[in-house]
């Protein structure tokens, strides 16, 4: 179901945690499956359920609560834009809707070749750059001017 | 990133100087090393500590001496220590920095005070959004241990001490210290009622400690230094340097370390001013949960915890959010009160449906369908809200209500009375799309 890589690295994490304590792994073992398969599909969660130990239902209860887990699938790229106040007051809401009329798309949608997934994010701990943008969950794009968009896009589509 | 202090000293750069050797160079884990070798005992640190006057940089401001004296050191079995790194308060970007520039002053922090208190292991939770900091706060952690600083017997000493880092994965409300815990437990990030506190009944059910990423990065200079030197740092009962995050309508927006009692005026100098020379309209001085004041009664206040508290706010997370005359307040609130209605964790009725209201009404007093006794309503709701929670997100969603009505009521009865919003659009405009460098 994952990689031998990605197991290497849920078991790293696993290690981290008293022995009794395997169920601590959850969240990252989640975002291990979800950086391989793309999203969270049921199957998925299960088996992370099944690798540590514990109750199906108690990791969809995890996968379901954090706001970085995909449930369902999302486009290649997944691109998540803060509006809050400290950004939106920096161009953090006028970059997201430049992102819009770019790519035909309005927030929690998908472009129709499966490449891009917009959504509105919260603050992402760095207003100081605003406007920020995350891609895939992990990448941070800061001081997002309608140039630098262009040149992300460009280079995202490579 | 125009700095000065003892957290963040102007000469870190991002790529190089976070390392280990460079904060040896830098006087780092000298602190440690003579405890160590002077076998401190932990109630001198907790003394030196108390001296300090150091109080909790996460938002709440407890002094830290005195938290760290109520854990259970005698307590036998084990004892866990967490740093909250789930910086997600809007306006907050202070302990991001912290973990990118100087990571070891946190993790030398978190040695000393697992040392003080009896911990054998640690926890840093690190928010969701940073994995690049999280990824590098591993490398620092290997680091340490191949130094011999970290994990068993450190530097020789029969003290061990583990630490690990945690990632969240996008939830608010795990930076309140129990849904922490509970998220480090691999479970949702719903807060715990208290009591029991986390210093009975903590982490796996053990005696916890939890404090914020700049708490733990100010304990170095502490022992190294000694108390009184960081408390003349700043002023009596609010003690030492603290950073500042300037964000929203100044020209360099950044973070500041300064000295607590620094004048707001200076803060906003530094911050490059008002942007395009706008006049001052007003300020969150402590993170999105803290009070909104007027840019006027801002001119007057020092930069510390009493100060700000005597003007009607909060120091907070010393997140210092500043709109210019070309901010509509009705739009401002209505932002933050649809982040504290997504972010709610749903698990008590007054804040889970509460918040929806408080949203809901600014929502339709800024899309011009307001109604005259709205102002009304929403001070009712968050009479409900406050104080009837098991934790602090029903207030920290209750207060900017408050506050905007109350110094700005005039512009949201415009808004409620005209159907439009008092600061004309394209002024609005001019004040917020564009980002100055
Ligand atoms: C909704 C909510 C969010 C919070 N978020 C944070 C946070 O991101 N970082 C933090 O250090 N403290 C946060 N706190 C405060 C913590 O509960 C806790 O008081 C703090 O981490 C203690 O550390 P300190 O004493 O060093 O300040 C939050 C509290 C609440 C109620
Ligand atoms: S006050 Fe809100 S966020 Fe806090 S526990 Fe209750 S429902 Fe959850
Ligand atoms: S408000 Fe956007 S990163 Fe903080």
């Amino acid at each position: 179901m994952l990689s031998p890589e990605s197991l290497k690295k849920i078991d790293r994490e696993i290690a981290k945690y008293p022995p009794d304590q395997k169920q601590s792994a959850s969240m990252s073992a989640l975002r291990i499956a979800q950086e391989e398969r793309g999203w969270l599909a049921n199957e998925t969660i299960e088996f992370v359920a099944e690798y540590l130990g514990m109750p199906a239902i108690a990791v969809y209860e995890v996968a379901s609560f954090y706001n970085m887990y995909d449930l369902a699938p999302v486009g290649a790229k997944k691109i998540v834009v803060c509006t809050n106040l400290p950004c939106a007051l920096s161009g953090g809401v006028h970059a997201a809707e430049y992102i819009k009329k770019k790519l035909g798309i309005d927030f929690n949608e998908t472009t129709a070749d499966g490449l891009f997934t917009l959504k509105e994010g919260e603050c992402m701990g760095a207003c100081g750059d605003a406007p920020v943008l995350l891609v895939n969950n992990h990448q941070m794009c800061s001081w997002m001017t309608e140039e630098k968009i262009d040149q992300l896009l460009a280079d995202l589509k490579k | 990133m125009t700095v000065q202090g003892i957290i963040l000293s102007p000469d870190l750069d991002g790529d190089r100087t976070w390392r280990i050797g460079d904060y040896v160079k830098r006087g780092g884990y000298d602190a440690l090393k003579k405890i160590i070798a002077d076998k401190i005992p932990a109630d001198q640190i907790i003394g030196e500590v108390k001296k300090s006057a150091l109080r909790g940089r996460g938002g709440a401001g407890f002094p830290t001496g005195l938290k760290w004296s109520f854990m259970p050191r005698a307590f036998p079995g084990a004892k866990y220590l967490a740093c909250n790194s789930d910086e997600g308060e809007p306006g907050t970007f202070k302990d991001r920095d912290i973990l990118r520039y100087n990571p070891h002053t946190v993790i030398e922090g978190m040695i000393i005070a697992g040392y003080a208190m009896g911990c054998e292991r640690g926890y840093n939770y690190i928010h969701g959004e940073i994995f690049e900091v999280y990824e590098r706060f591993e490398e620092a952690l290997q680091e340490a241990r191949d130094a011999g600083l970290l994990g068993k017997n450190i530097l020789g000493s029969d003290f061990s001490f583990e630490l690990y880092a945690h990632h969240g994965y996008g939830a608010y409300i795990c930076g309140e210290e129990t849904a922490l815990l509970e998220s480090i437990e691999g479970k949702k990030g719903q807060p715990r009622f208290k009591p029991p506190f986390p210093a009975s009944f903590g982490l796996y059910g053990k005696p916890t400690t939890i404090n914020n990423t700049e708490t733990f990065a100010s304990i170095p200079f502490i022992i190294r230094e000694g108390g009184d030197a960081f408390l003349a740092l700043g002023k009596p009962n609010n003690g030492g340097t603290k950073l500042f995050s300037v964000s929203g309508h100044v020209n360099k927006p950044g973070n500041f370390e300064i000295p607590l009692g620094t004048p707001f005026s200076t803060l906003l100098e530094m911050a490059g001013g008002v942007r395009g020379g706008r006049k001052l309209k007003a300020v969150i001085p402590g993170g999105s949960s803290a009070p909104v004041l007027p840019g006027s009664v801002m001119m007057d206040c020092t930069m510390d915890y009493d100060s700000i508290s005597k003007a009607g706010s909060m120091l907070g997370s010393g997140a210092v959010i500043v709109m210019d005359e070309s901010t509509c307040m009705v739009k401002a609130l209505e932002r933050l009160s649809y982040f504290y209605f997504e972010e709610s964790c749903g698990q008590c009725t007054p804040c889970r449906e509460g918040t929806g209201w408080l949203y809901r009404v600014v929502h339709r007093i800024e899309n011009g369908l307001g109604r005259p006794d709205d102002l009304d309503l929403l001070n009712s709701v968050t009479t409900n809200i406050m104080g009837r929670t098991i934790c602090a997100l029903g207030d920290a969603a209750s207060m900017p209500v408050q506050s905007f009505v109350k110094h700005f009521g005039e512009e949201f009865a415009f808004h409620i009375e005209h159907k439009k919003c008092l600061v004309p659009k394209d002024v609005q405009h001019e004040g917020s799309k564009i980002y100055v460098a």
